[in-house]
């Protein structure tokens, strides 16, 4: 029945397998990150925040880049995973950071799990409802149970252990980076492999046309909870790692304005390719922290100001503006196929 | 020959429209079935009735003598009834190849694998570029699916149903909207089907009906008409009466 490979075949498997090599220019975005742990000590405070934020980010992109969900409430995870995070350490549950980390991303995990069945249903606009919804009621439910979460004043008196027994945080914030980025660059490596793969090609599928996918036998709703469900997982180590790095926790991390930033970031860096929620979370909190020194009221307004230029102008156009940069990863990328078809460009 | 696909009083009633009025169907193994009818007949609503994509209002659908209609549109195609679209309703931002290569690694139950990298079965490659090569997709088995041409995309959209390995293929005007000069690729592609795959087509073209089909059924008004051999269809006073009538209404 099936034929033995031949040269169609071959070319076949490599332009399918194009999208998933590593191109020399993540590799260099990789050795920069690192090489910022010796490079930039003096900055490794605000790298951190970039660290949680990005893998915040990543969290969305896997939803709304590969998936198609859009979601205004995405720090309902990250606000449980910080809670669960914080709570494990201030009453010695689990005392190391590591396991405690994984244990809070479980927890958030759960409840994408069991909310993912209200946002299977409707249009972008339920969607953004539910979704912002689902975080005002988390917001409130800590509010009013001040016992357990502090309330207003928030989470204090946490006192995290040394990573693994062995490493602990310190006041300069160097072993809260490190950890933060090591934890970062595997998730990042995990999701890369996820999209990659068949179950990422299903999901693709499932935001192109979902009236096909289910005509080729994929349970669209099924695909949607996973996702949803693994996307709450990062969510919610992101937020570990901000309650580990800080030892605090408060109703902030529930706030509708952290979840609308986190769309903006995305939004700055581009949907859909993994890169963009990294990239977009570099540019805002240096951007954020630019300007709060230009202006330390009124830098909201100024980011206001990048959002509407960067919507106006268009995302394509944006990208236009990179092109150069583009066709010099091009001719970079050696093992690019210079056959004919798309697939070499990625997308 | 055995009924693979069968109906028993099917109905679906819209608010104010009876779409699909008791329609009892019975589709032969290896049949190459036609339905025809004039516009609004109800013909696509039946195909959404088979495939899942609605839910019957009464009556049953039987494959191979089981009743499947409370299974889901993805479990049906599991079961081997796929459907092609009268609008293309294809990924537009995947290639032919990863469509393509997406529904054979869904049938074989491997779309829950997130570990692997796409491509690197090369059992899975080799049977998707088969599948492409059969359909005269090889020139464009790398471009976006959204940029190809027309005739290419109606090909594209067979090729699909076939790469779910159908038991019964249901071909909903698969030639709709293709330009003459590249009609005779997509009539060659439904003549090469396999033998053994029973074939439901929905078709307006009778040229096309008449050359293909060994069964047709009529409908009118979402009920059965008239069924019978090509012959006896063709002679059918009746028919004739309808297709005039639309045809005057047309004018």
């Amino acid at each position: 029945m099936v034929p033995p490979p031949h040269s169609a075949v071959r070319a076949a498997t490599e332009w399918l397998s194009a999208r998933a090599r590593w191109h020399p220019l993540e590799i260099l975005f990789w050795v920069g990150a690192f090489a910022s742990i010796w490079l930039l000590p003096d900055k490794h405070l605000i790298l951190t925040e970039i660290a949680w934020l990005a893998l915040f980010a990543l969290s969305l992109d896997l939803i709304l880049g590969y998936a198609g969900i859009i979601s205004l409430g995405h720090a309902a995870f990250f606000g449980v995973g910080s809670y669960v995070a914080a709570l494990l350490a201030k009453h010695e549950i689990i005392n190391e950071p590591v396991l405690a980390m994984l244990v809070a991303g479980g927890a958030a995990m759960a409840l994408g799990f069991a909310t993912s069945f209200l946002v299977l249903r409707g249009s972008d606009l339920t969607r953004l409802m539910v979704t912002l919804g689902i975080a005002l009621l988390l917001r409130e439910l800590a509010n009013r149970y001040g016992w357990l979460t502090g309330g207003a004043d928030g989470l204090q008196g946490v006192t995290m252990q040394p990573i693994f027994g062995m490493y602990r945080f310190d006041m300069f914030g160097h072993n809260g980076y490190v950890y933060s980025l090591v934890v970062l660059f595997i998730l990042f490596l995990l999701a890369r492999r996820l999209v990659n793969s068949p179950f990422g090609l299903s999901l693709m599928s499932v935001k192109g046309n979902p009236l096909r996918a289910s005509a080729i036998g994929i349970s669209v709703d099924a695909r949607l909870v996973a996702i949803y469900s693994i996307a709450a997982f990062y969510a919610g180590v992101a937020g570990a790692l901000l309650a580990q790095t800080t030892s605090f926790a408060s109703l902030e991390v529930f706030s509708f304005d952290r979840s609308a930033d986190l769309l903006l970031v995305l939004i700055i860096g581009g949907a859909g390719y993994l890169y963009g929620g990294l990239i977009g979370a570099i540019i805002f909190k240096v951007m954020q922290d630019y300007l709060s020194v230009l202006t330390p009221q009124y830098w909201p307004f100024w980011i206001g100001m990048v959002l509407m230029v960067i919507v106006l102008v268009g995302r394509d156009r944006i990208t236009q503006w990179t092109t150069p940069i583009r066709k010099l990863a091009m001719r970079l990328d050696w093992r690019t196929p210079t056959a004919p078809g798309a697939a070499g460009e990625g997308r | 020959m055995p009924v693979v696909l069968e109906t028993i009083g099917l109905t679906k009633r819209f608010t104010g429209l009876i779409a699909t009025n008791d329609v009892s169907l019975r589709i032969e193994k290896g049949a190459r079935h036609a339905l025809i009818g004039p516009n609004g007949a109800g013909k696509t609503t039946l195909i959404n009735l088979l495939t899942g994509v609605l839910r019957p209002s009464a009556g049953r659908i039987l494959l191979d003598g089981e009743d499947i209609g409370d299974v889901p549109t993805h479990k049906r195609v599991g079961l081997g009834i796929v459907r092609t679209f009268q609008i293309n309703q294809l990924f537009g931002d995947l290639t032919p190849l990863e469509t393509i290569g997406l529904a054979v690694s869904e049938r074989r139950g491997q779309g829950l694998d997130w570990w692997r990298i796409v491509g690197s079965r090369s059992d899975l490659v080799a049977e998707s570029v088969e599948i492409l090569e059969r359909f005269r997709l090889t020139d464009v088995i790398a471009e976006r699916t959204a940029v190809l041409p027309y005739g290419k995309q109606r090909l594209l959209e067979i090729a699909v149903a076939i790469a779910c390995r159908p038991r019964v293929l249901l071909l909903d005007e698969p030639a709709a909207g293709v330009p003459e000069d590249e009609r005779h690729e997509i009539l060659a592609a439904v003549g090469d089907l396999p033998e053994d795959v029973t074939v439901l087509l929905i078709e307006h073209d009778m040229d096309i009906v008449f050359s293909f089909a060994d069964r047709i059924s009529v409908l009118v008004n979402g009920s059965l008409f008239v069924e019978g051999t090509p012959e006896d269809v063709a002679r059918d006073p009746r028919v004739k009466a309808v297709y005039l009538g639309e045809e005057m209404v047309d004018a």
